[in-house]
């Protein structure tokens, strides 16, 4: 896939990188976002955290609920409105941002800009600083969920339904690490249930496609889960503790940073 | 658009009686029979996957997608004129084009030509549009004995069911139930449920009804405008006998069935049949122009809210549909939940994007029934956005009133304690002493529906903004 | 009246801009070998391809087939092919018909795509025959096989010369129980295509 822009040439210089923390991971997974953190120190990059982020809004703008989305629009434009980069280890909080903020908050002054600088973190490294051999070691069998907002709003993979030229970019950078053993689900892109609060509202359809997506890793063989998105995870992981099945899941920022063991 | 009378089900595995109550509810009773739930799913992906195969025989695949979405586009833009130059065209040929505003007026006129002719045996092939005004029911209060002829629908019809499916009406039936009920009403043997066996029993049963015949009704794939012509697609070739044999054929069609010109046919049936079932094209795709020789045509054009909706942006691209049923395939909330779970003549994402547009009270919870993932809007032929028009409902409903007050007041209390850093910081730290000190027993009820099946996280000790600040910005 | 004015103006106050016509561009299908293709596609569709050289090598074929020495009942729409004891012509009432085992038609083109073939009205007494029967025979040139639909629907230039017809691809058939696939539902069980030339 082609570099973006001009940050092609800019490689020897160090970026600033905003982290865009989701606030499920800020509060309860910390350690993807100190993975994160870490991964893009690895490839040069400079990182700081904007203190004030809170949250982009995604599960009122999802529930329809436009009006209480937006102040949290308009919020995080003006946090990040300053920054070149502004990486997140989520692909639907992401998508968020380059497609629901223009509806959201066509008129604020940072809209286009923050929109075109927001990437989610594989479609960073990949795109934007051409990684295409990440460093470390990873010796487990480990099953790829493709998260639907990151497959079909940021397109990180050309997708099972359309007839476009394959390409994959997180299993791209995942399949360079040593000793990783990458296996495929059946259904190689199907929804894992959560979509926000249909976790929730519909309890049964959402635990019963989290519940197939397991069998199917576990089909596969897969000892780890992986993903770009947070929220996924949370809800297969939730269903397999509950259920004491013994797969490890992991958002995809900590597999790359690999495993000395 | 009103919605279709809904039948309780004669027969086990059959709908519900009683007022539709909503996706979820609807839904968590057809996945409690988890292996029943696990084989609906499987058959239609099977269905998928065979659209996947067909789609990449075709290189222009996506080029003839785009070209598709483009046709609808223009035709939309240009319905009346289309549509005043079909009837032209179709007059010109000998065919009676009719016009009807609603279900009622449709069914009316229907009605009005079977009555003028006697007739009291009429088959049917195909129609989700004759389901939508609810056309059967009417016209059997009425003294004409209505046969629908598709196997599937002619499946359902026996079962006192409305299609559970728009392509595979009875795919939520087994074939020891379709062989148990062949045995009753056709005679076949007891126990049999061999699909050739059952198919040859329906054969035979319906071609008596074919040649008693005294009219045929169908629906329309297509309406082209510059010759006139309805095109009517299926397998089994129902269509034909039903149409070939009687002296009456009408054709009952939506409004948005119009394409400017024949050889649009060549951009719309290379997707159809693929997108459908993944099959190359339908057995019998026939393009009837004019009665046949001593006969009669009628077309009767039906607009049952679809102007209304030609002026609601963006639902208006929802009448590009041409009706594959390719985005319930693919759609893993339809696979789970089953036709019956949407309360609607149409089911599916489509059907949750057209069901609203009848009254949003009675189907609010459909635009809900999805996780957005957005795998109906990459296979949908005509590339319906079908997954931001479901986010668009959620607005309309939530803003009109439909939504649940509670999560409504939930989520806008999270967006006020989201929208100052400090207080977002304190629910965090709140929420996570909870899930350390509250008992797991009290935390999973607290939870409601996620604690049902899932656990809850495990809390960590500080956040990572925390973190972050402790360790000055080196974690 | 009422209706239609109602309904034309609704449209007309409603209607949305829209793009032009956006024509058909960059979709055309290509086969290295467009008679291959054919009969990779009538073999998809359930039907079977006899490749003969001329009409009398069709009427030969057709005849040691199973489906014509079985049959007792049998009309042709394509002269020489075929031992018609049915005149379709001849018959007034298509249910008439309706024991028919085997016809013979003629098709005006063919689509290698697909498999489909293009039988049309003129010189076909009865739509019944297409469908009626036990079994089909459809005889088509080799010449007259084009890559895909679209360039079917160009040839066939419906406005210019308007006609019924349809596409025939193959036998009757239905998976809707259990997504099975059943030859013969209410159609031809059989279609047996005979490429001339």
């Amino acid at each position: 896939m082609p570099l973006e822009g001009g940050e092609a040439h800019n490689r020897a210089a160090m970026p600033t990188v905003a982290l865009f923390v989701p606030c499920y991971v800020d509060q309860l997974y910390p350690q993807v976002a100190v993975a994160t953190l870490r991964l893009l120190e690895r490839h040069g990059c400079r990182v700081v955290f904007p203190p004030d982020q809170t949250c982009c809004g995604q599960p009122m703008s999802n529930a329809g609920q436009a009006s209480d989305a937006a102040p949290l629009a308009r919020a995080f434009l003006d946090t990040f409105a300053s920054y070149d980069h502004v990486v997140a280890p989520s692909g639907s909080c992401v998508a968020m941002v380059k497609h629901q903020y223009p509806g959201l908050a066509p008129d604020h002054p940072a809209l286009q800009k923050v929109r075109a600088s927001t990437f989610e973190l594989c479609e960073y490294l990949h795109d934007v600083l051409g990684v295409r051999k990440v460093e470390g070691r990873f010796a487990r069998t480990v099953g790829l969920h493709r998260s639907c907002h990151g497959q079909r709003e940021l397109r990180l993979a050309s997708g099972s339904e359309r007839q476009v030229p394959p390409f994959d970019k997180v299993k791209t950078l995942l399949g360079t690490l040593d000793g990783i053993r990458l296996v495929e689900p059946a259904r190689t892109d199907e929804c894992c249930g959560f979509g926000g609060t249909f976790a929730a509202t519909e309890e049964a359809v959402s635990c019963l496609m989290g519940k197939d997506r397991l069998d199917e890793h576990a089909k596969a063989g897969a000892e780890v889960i992986t993903g770009v998105d947070m929220s996924c995870l949370m809800h297969l992981d939730g269903l397999a503790k509950r259920e004491r099945r013994g797969v490890r899941i992991l958002h995809v920022a900590e597999v790359l940073l690999g495993e000395a063991a | 658009m009103s919605p279709p009378t809904v039948a309780a089900g004669a027969h086990p595995g059959g709908q519900q009686a009683g007022p539709f109550p909503g996706h979820p509810v609807a839904a968590a009773r057809f996945t409690a029979d988890v292996d029943r739930a696990h084989w609906h799913d499987q058959a239609l992906w099977f269905v998928r996957v065979k659209r996947d195969r067909a789609a990449a025989q075709l290189p222009a695949w996506e080029r003839l997608r785009e070209l598709a979405e483009g046709l609808k586009a223009h035709a939309l833009a240009n319905l009346a004129g289309y549509l005043e130059a079909f009837e032209k065209n179709a007059t010109a040929h000998g065919a009676v084009v009719h016009w009807a505003r609603d279900a009622q007026e449709h069914n009316r006129i229907v009605h009005e030509l079977l009555a003028a002719r006697g007739v009291t045996r009429l088959v049917k092939s195909k129609s989700m549009l004759t389901e939508e005004c609810g056309l059967n029911p009417y016209l059997e209060a009425r003294g004409v004995e209505v046969v629908d002829t598709d196997l599937g629908e002619r499946i359902v019809q026996f079962r006192h069911e409305p299609p559970s499916h728009i392509v595979l009406p009875a795919i939520h039936i087994k074939k020891e139930e379709i062989g148990e009920l062949f045995h009753q009403e056709l005679g076949t043997e007891k126990g049999a449920s061999d699909p050739k066996y059952l198919t040859e029993a329906a054969r035979g049963h319906l071609r008596e009804k074919f040649l008693a015949a005294q009219a045929g009704l169908t629906g329309v794939n297509f309406a082209v405008a510059d010759t006139g012509a309805v095109v009517v697609c299926t397998n089994e070739g129902n269509a034909d006998m039903g149409t070939a044999l009687p002296p009456l054929h009408i054709a009952c069609m939506g409004l948005e069935k119009i394409v400017p010109r024949a050889e649009d046919l060549g951009v719309f049936l290379r997707l159809l049949a693929r997108s459908a079932t993944g099959q190359a094209v339908t057995t019998y795709t026939t393009h009837f122009l004019g009665p046949k020789p001593g006969g009669e045509l009628h077309v009767v054009l039906v607009d049952n809210g679809r102007s209304a909706l030609l002026a609601r942006d963006p639902f208006r691209r929802a009448l590009a549909c041409i009706r594959c049923g390719a985005c319930m395939n693919t759609c893993p909330v339809f696979r789970r939940s089953g036709g019956y779970s949407y309360g609607t003549t149409v089911p599916g994402p489509i059907g949750s994007v057209l069901g609203p547009t009848q009254g949003p009270g009675a189907h609010a919870s459909l635009p809900f029934a999805s996780t957005l993932c957005g795998s109906c809007a990459d296979v949908c032929p005509v590339r319906i956005d079908l997954h931001h028009q479901l986010l668009a409902w959620r607005r309309v409903l939530v803003e009109g009133g439909y939504a649940p007050t509670g999560k409504t007041l939930a989520l806008r209390l999270t967006a006020w304690v989201f929208a100052s850093p400090w207080r977002f910081a304190l629910a965090g730290r709140l929420m996570r002493a909870a899930l350390r000190l509250l008992p797991a027993g009290l935390m999973r009820r607290l939870a409601g529906a996620w604690g049902r099946q899932r656990d809850l996280p495990a809390p960590p000790p500080e956040s990572f903004r925390d973190l972050y600040r402790r360790t000055n910005g080196r974690p | 009246m009422a209706a239609r004015d109602e309904i034309l103006a609704a449209l007309r106050r409603n209607a949305p801009s829209g793009p032009p016509h956006p024509g058909y561009a960059g979709v055309a299908a290509a086969f290295p070998d467009l008679l291959a293709q054919f009969a990779l596609s009538v073999a998809a569709v359930g039907g079977t391809l006899v490749r003969v050289p001329d009409l009398a090598a069709a009427d030969a074929a057709l005849r040691a087939l199973p489906i014509h020495a079985q049959a007792r009942r049998v009309a042709s729409l394509v002269p020489g092919v075929g031992a018609v004891t049915v005149d379709a012509t001849a018959v007034t009432d298509p249910h008439a018909l309706a024991d028919l085992d085997l016809v013979v038609l003629r098709a005006a083109l063919a689509v290698a795509e697909n498999g489909a073939c293009w039988i049309e009205g003129p010189g076909l007494p009865h739509h019944a025959l297409v469908v009626i029967p036990e079994h089909v025979a459809v005889v088509v040139d080799a010449a007259a096989v084009v890559p895909d639909l679209q360039a079917a629907y160009a040839a066939l230039d419906l406005p210019g010369r308007p006609r019924w017809g349809l596409f025939l691809a193959g036998p009757s058939k239905t998976a809707d129980i259990e997504q099975s696939l059943v030859i013969g539902a209410h159609g031809a069980r059989s279609a047996t295509v005979f490429l001339v030339g």
